[in-house]
């Protein structure tokens, strides 16, 4: 059984470790900013516990919280939330 | 320290009132226990909105808006004024007869409002629900960011020679004298007692009640929506004696983010958010708005409306007192008359002419009722 999975970053494929959050995969694959804030600053995974919702991206087209969601094979990440 | 005016509560309507009596010379001190335009400006949607469901409703927001139109181009950026308008929505064949009785009433007061087919409602604002029956759209409503606006009226106050004091906190008032809670004393001929749903600790039996509202505030990937969009049924749950109601309010935020209201609930003392009640804001405001649904909510907060009985505010002399006014009791209208307000106050405390009759306004209209329950 493989321990990696593949998923898609802003189309970018990339291979992470199975069972770790969408927020660390994201930063394992070297995204440390996920999203703009109004004034064009990046903005990333703080506090990785799903109360500063900075970690926001969309998921397979939804918006969801990257530290709460965990990896799947064939998961199209977005960084436009 | 000698004043002729000492404001208690500077929230919008008290900030509005030390602008006004500032710059007509008036030497005034704005006293406010926390910060300026905290507690329920702060938690306020801001909304500037003509109301027609009571006469004097109409004439004090109507006149309001008017003078926040006059003031809009003065106002820093970050007060977010934005002239979005507001659509009131019609469900059935009922409402839509409510719509045309609505603008048949604003055009009385010259407020321009226009009928809209559902063909048309849809074309105004595509991400609503099909099914709905039409609307009203007031195009001159606008919106603006309340603390932003309170803080900045209260720097003009000041700019005028005012003088300010925050974070003190107004332990009582006594003759010719507010008295703070640092041991300080404030004399003034006149003292406006302006602090929203606090007025009751200061002169007892003022007939202020505190009404919560719940708020929440969605992210950045939302259905598209360009007018404050607000349900006809709204007047039966803002002047309804329910103890609770939930009625669709949702304003477009220039960032994109949706804010949706509002909750009302009579006796509800804790601050704390109710899941259950922002369950019935969301359910409510997804019937309207069918692409909300699964969207993600920031952030959700509540705040306290100050009541009267009739749901009208109290702005004029408060009989029991010499020299005591009250300007409070705005309910959910408070930014939408604040600068009515104060122009209404100002022009009784300073004895020029009114811009229109106070005395539906009177707080004297309660006072034989509190009269018997002090003594």
């Amino acid at each position: 059984m493989s321990t990696d999975v593949r998923l898609r970053v802003d189309g970018v494929e990339v291979v992470v470790p199975a069972g770790c959050s969408v927020a660390a995969a994201l930063r394992l694959a070297g995204h440390v900013s996920t999203r703009r804030a109004l004034d064009g600053g990046g903005r990333g995974a703080c506090c990785g516990m799903g109360v500063c919702f900075e970690c926001r991206v969309r998921i397979n087209g939804v918006e969801r919280l990257g530290c709460l969601a965990r990896v799947a094979d064939g998961m199209e990440i977005v960084c436009d939330a | 320290m000698n004043q002729d005016v000492v404001i208690v509560g500077g929230g919008i309507v008290g900030c509005a009132i030390a602008d006004r009596l500032a710059r007509a010379g008036v030497a005034v001190c704005l006293v406010e226990r926390d910060v300026l335009g905290g507690a329920a400006t702060a938690a306020s949607m801001g909304h500037l909105v003509v109301l027609d469901d009571d006469p004097a409703e109409l004439t004090l927001s109507s006149y309001s808006c008017a003078l926040w139109r006059e003031l809009a181009p003065l106002l820093p950026d970050n007060a977010d004024y934005r002239t979005t308008g507001t659509l009131w929505i019609a469900r059935d064949a009922a409402e839509m007869a409510e719509a045309e009785r609505k603008r048949t009433r604003l055009a009385a007061a010259g407020v321009n409002g226009e009928l809209l087919t559902a063909q048309q409602l849809a074309a105004c604002e595509p991400a609503l629900a099909p099914n709905l029956a039409g609307g009203l759209r007031v195009a001159a409503d606008a919106v603006v960011y309340p603390p932003v606006v309170a803080a900045w009226l209260a720097r003009r106050a000041v700019a005028a020679g005012a003088r300010l004091r925050c974070g003190v906190a107004v332990s009582a008032i006594g003759d010719g004298e507010v008295v703070p809670d640092d041991g300080s004393r404030l004399r003034a001929r006149h003292i406006v007692v302006a602090n929203g749903c606090s007025v009751p600790e200061l002169l007892s039996g003022a007939p202020v009640r505190r009404r919560k509202g719940h708020l929440l505030i969605t992210t950045r990937l939302q259905p598209q929506v360009r007018h404050q969009l607000v349900e006809l049924g709204y007047v039966q749950s803002a002047h309804g004696e329910a103890s609770e109601s939930v009625a669709f309010n949702v304003q477009p935020r220039p960032t994109g983010q949706l804010l949706l209201g509002s909750t009302r609930e009579f006796d509800a003392p804790a601050g704390s958010v109710t899941p259950r009640l922002i369950a019935r804001l969301v359910e409510r405001a997804v019937e309207f708005l069918p692409g909300l649904a699964g969207r993600t909510a920031l952030r959700a907060w509540t705040g306290f409306r100050p009541t009267t009985p009739d749901h009208r505010p109290l702005i004029g002399p408060w009989p029991l007192r010499a020299g005591v006014w009250l300007a409070g009791g705005h309910e959910g209208l408070g930014v939408t008359t604040a600068l009515g307000t104060a122009e209404l106050l100002a022009a009784q405390l300073l004895d020029l002419p009114l811009p229109f009759d106070a005395a539906p306004y009177a707080p004297g209209r309660f006072t034989s009722a509190v009269a018997s329950h002090v003594h």
